[in-house]
């Protein structure tokens, strides 16, 4: 009686797996094609751009004959517009996490907050260019600069650093805390002695990450206005005559890598096209190197702490 | 320190030098420790002030337009020409290639974020997963200027010898990488949502006999139904507010048409293209990306309100 | 181990029998040469301090542990009368979970209707006829004391009934699979006394026809149910007999020092 009873169930199986093979095998597909498209841009971009990428192409700056240009401004302008970001979003983000984590009574404010920092996440970059051009530019008189960038994309990555401080916050179990406030420390002493601490390994993934899109974000400083063509550096403090002031280069023109992409992207000759491809591969190491980097130190984590 | 030994040498109360210290340090201690978290609160709220110099900047600012043009011709009007001698402020054009572009991308991110995710979450061997979601993440964290070097120089041409008479410019190339773009968000996403449906429901499907496909459709999917529509709307909310593939492959100029095969702009492009350009702030013309940008802002937080209540209800049930 | 053959304590025939069982989550050991005969429309209660492996036993019989990476069988565990060893990589794990039921630890309901719930099993074997699965609904709704109380909400999601509810409706979809052996994983451990004892009444009212095997922490409840009981300790199998004997002369110093409540 089993065995009929079984024959009839094994059909039934058969045709079921059936459906199992069918979308497994599409799933499996789909992620294929996913990562082989995306695999093969990149090829595409490497083989266009790679012969670019000689000394010379980092230490020239941009000209109007393709082969003799090069990304000298522009890397160091990424550069330079990353430390302003890194001093606005770090500190500004850490707090507000903290405060969001640690100290925040639950209370419609809170809610408020929160509900905000999710939304601002999603804003699209562009309207934080805007919000530059208006606030930074135009009413506190910033002009064209590196500090209005480097605050521009401050405030656009300060969402993902907060976001990744309260995790790593949550993280630490209340146990720490209550042994910490069992010998009477303050709330502050628990937060400053043990929290950031603790959390530190995540900060530092959600700071890396927050700057791997900074540095590769194109929109919001094309809105507030970074000249395409920079034949020169900022100021080096205290040097050339007049001497500089100290931070004179933060109110200084510059271009930033993908402007500087996009400016050649933008000309009709495919000979900086080659230039394009060649800075295109800069930013994909930088940002994948960050990412990567910032991967690499969350697992690195996960595995060590375990409350 | 010293004070307190002594104390408790010369046989007085205990501890009771270290007491009245404790004691007094408590006021100092209370004023230092309501200052950092006043300090702390500034931070916190500068997230809402952000918010409100958004709407704030983007209201004034746009001010200057709107009283030059009324509401209703700018959301009616087909017509976007604010750099021409003849200025007409019709911002349907703009709208038109937003949606294109937008559907486009949703059309390739939608249906291969979800087999991924479904994949990923049900099917995969978890070794493989555990390789391809840091991958997944990687992909996402590229910058969009290189995609749309994808789209011009890549996609474009390839798209040229399929459908001959395509323009350099198109809807379609942008659309497509757009799309290609948004996937390992899509994917993430949804694949966060299928993960947090809890085991227990999985062994009691496999429990009654079913197979992965027959677990994943009946059970996975109506459980995290709310989280798979939170990630397409708010893959679609990336597409609307997307810049730089848009600005580079579909052309930066104004065009009222829903073929995607045409060159058309998007408001972001629209705004990129003024940006750009050499009219002076205060000009009507100027003013304009403040009001498209307003616009922008509205589609987006609708979007992104809707996603996270979506997104926010799967984590309650489970 | 046993200087005692199991299975010669069973006076009924045989449902199931693990043969030199061995079970490893990876590199632990967590089984070890399990001999346990499984009486025909019996009641079998596996009962041990946590830990002790009576879970991991009682899930490998339908082959849950093929769910997760890692896990390795060794041994037999034979299904009568087919006389299959069901933990072989030849059988297939559907086909088992098909045949064997189980209730789990807390009341798992789908996120799908009290109609639906019930009828999973047999949609999962693609019975479509509306009139076929609400006889079938019905049937085992019945069995499982539940009907009464759904009939007039078939349509309601399931995750609003109680929790004793809750768990009779996945009895009641185990039943409507019409299995061959049920298995229950401590299924009142989260159940309030009141439920507790209904779904003793239910587990009495099913052995009718369903051979049970049943894991539990709480040694009067296996004394009230079940038939035949096992006493695992450290992933061993100490002692088999029928219920009313174990609990009253154990033959092993450590049964009887767990049931007098020395340890565990």
């Amino acid at each position: 009686m089993a065995s009929k009873e079984s024959m009839e169930l094994r059909g039934v199986i058969a045709r079921n797996q059936r459906w199992d093979l069918i979308v497994g095998t599409v799933g499996l597909l789909a992620t294929a094609l996913g990562v082989i498209i995306l695999t093969l841009l990149f090829l595409d971009l490497v083989l266009d751009g790679w012969r670019r990428l000689t000394p010379e192409f980092f230490l020239n700056f941009p000209s109007r004959r393709p082969e003799e240009a090069g990304i000298l401004s522009a890397w160091v302008g990424s550069a330079l517009v990353m430390i302003v970001t890194a001093f606005t979003a770090v500190p500004l983000g850490v707090a507000a996490a903290i405060y969001l984590e640690e100290y925040a009574p639950k209370n419609w404010v809170t809610e408020l907050i929160e509900i905000n920092v999710t939304n601002l996440a999603a804003v699209p970059s562009i309207i934080y260019g805007l919000l530059a051009l208006g606030l930074f530019v135009y009413i506190l008189g910033f002009g064209h600069s590196i500090l209005t960038a480097g605050l521009t994309l401050g405030l656009m990555i300060l969402p993902i650093i907060i976001v990744a401080t309260r995790e790593a916050l949550r993280a630490i179990p209340v146990a720490i805390r209550e042994a910490a406030y069992a010998l009477g420390a303050t709330r502050w002493q628990v937060v400053s002695d043990h929290l950031i601490p603790y959390a530190s390994g995540g900060i530092y993934t959600g700071v890396i990450i927050g700057l791997s899109r900074a540095i590769g974000e194109t929109a919001p400083v094309i809105t507030i206005g970074a000249l395409t063509f920079i034949a020169f550096l900022p100021p080096i403090p205290f040097s050339g005559d007049p001497p500089a002031g100290p931070f004179d280069w933060l109110f200084s023109p510059f271009t930033v890598l993908p402007i500087q992409m996009f400016n050649w992207l933008s000309r009709p000759q495919s000979a900086f096209h080659v230039n394009a491809a060649a800075t295109g591969i800069v930013i994909i190491v930088a940002t994948l190197a960050m990412n990567g980097i910032a991967i690499w130190l969350r697992s690195r984590i996960r595995a060590k702490l375990k409350w | 320190m010293s004070d307190a030994m002594t104390a408790t040498e010369t046989g007085g109360s205990p501890s009771s030098l270290y007491l009245d210290r404790i004691r007094t340090m408590r006021h100092v201690r209370n004023g230092k420790e309501r200052v950092i978290e006043a300090i702390l609160f500034v931070a916190a709220f500068c997230a809402v002030a952000v918010t409100v110099a958004i709407v704030a900047i983007l209201l004034y600012e746009a001010s200057t337009f709107f009283a030059h043009v009324s509401l209703v011709e700018f959301l009616t009007g087909t017509e976007w020409t604010p750099l021409f001698e003849r200025a007409s402020y019709g911002m349907l054009p703009l709208l038109v290639g937003t949606v294109v572009t937008s559907f486009i991308a949703f059309v390739v991110a939608g249906p291969l974020g979800f087999l991924i995710a479904m994949y990923l979450s049900e099917f995969a061997p978890p070794k493989l997963a555990e390789v391809l979601k840091p991958f997944l993440e990687l992909l996402a964290g590229v910058p969009t200027i290189v995609y749309g070097y994808f789209a011009l120089l890549f996609v474009t041409p390839l798209l040229q010898k399929i459908i001959p008479g395509l323009p350099g410019f198109n809807m379609l190339s942008a659309g497509l990488v757009m799309g290609l773009m948004i996937v390992p968000y899509v994917a993430s996403v949804a694949e966060d949502a299928m993960r947090a449906v809890p085991m227990a429901l999985r062994e009691g499907s496999y429990a009654m006999g079913a197979t992965r496909f027959q677990t994943a459709m009946w059970v996975v999917l109506p459980a995290s139904f709310s989280g798979v529509m939170a990630a397409f709307v708010l893959g679609i909310s990336r597409a609307v507010g997307e810049t730089m593939i848009v600005a580079i492959a579909a052309g930066q100029q104004p065009n009222f048409t829903f073929d995607p095969r045409e060159p058309a702009a998007t408001i972001t492009a629209y705004i990129v293209q003024v940006a750009m350009g050499d009219l002076p702030h205060g000009s009507i013309g100027y003013q304009s990306i403040f009001a498209v940008g307003l616009v922008l802002v509205v589609i987006t937080l609708v979007f992104n309100l809707i996603g996270q209540m979506l997104r926010r209800r799967i984590r309650e049930v489970y | 181990m046993s200087e005692q053959n199991n299975a010669t304590i069973v006076s009924e025939p045989l449902k199931a029998e693990t043969r030199k069982f061995n079970f490893y989550y990876g590199d632990n050991h967590a089984l070890k040469n399990v001999d346990l005969p499984v009486a025909e429309r019996m009641v079998t209660a596996l009962i041990g301090p946590s830990g002790c492996g009576k879970s991991t036993l009682l899930r490998s019989f339908n082959r849950m542990h093929d769910l997760y990476p890692g896990n390795r069988y060794e041994g037999e565990i034979r299904l009568y009368p087919d006389d299959v060893n069901l933990v072989s990589p030849a059988v297939d794990p559907i086909e088992i979970r098909m045949r064997i039921s189980m209730v789990f630890q807390k009341p798992n309901p789908f996120p799908k209707t009290i109609f639906e719930n019930v009828a999973y099993g047999l949609m999962v074997r693609g019975e479509k006829r509306r009139s076929v699965l609400e006889e079938k609904v019905e049937e085992a709704l019945r069995g499982a004391a539940l009907w009464e109380e759904v009939k007039d909400r078939l349509d309601d999601l399931a995750f609003n009934l109680s929790g004793g509810q809750q768990q009779r409706l996945c009895i009641a979809r185990a039943l409507a699979a019409d299995p061959e052996i049920i298995l229950f994983d401590e299924p009142t451990s989260a159940l309030d006394p009141i439920a507790t004892a209904s779904i003793e009444e239910l587990i009495a009212e099913i052995k009718e026809k369903v051979t049970i095997l049943i894991v539990t922490h709480n040694m009067q409840q296996a004394a009230r149910i079940s038939d035949y009981t096992a006493f695992m300790y450290l992933g061993e199998l100490v002692e088999f007999g029928r219920t009313d004997e174990l609990f009253v002369r154990p033959r092993k110093k450590q049964t009887e020092d767990y049931i007098t409540g020395r340890f565990g």
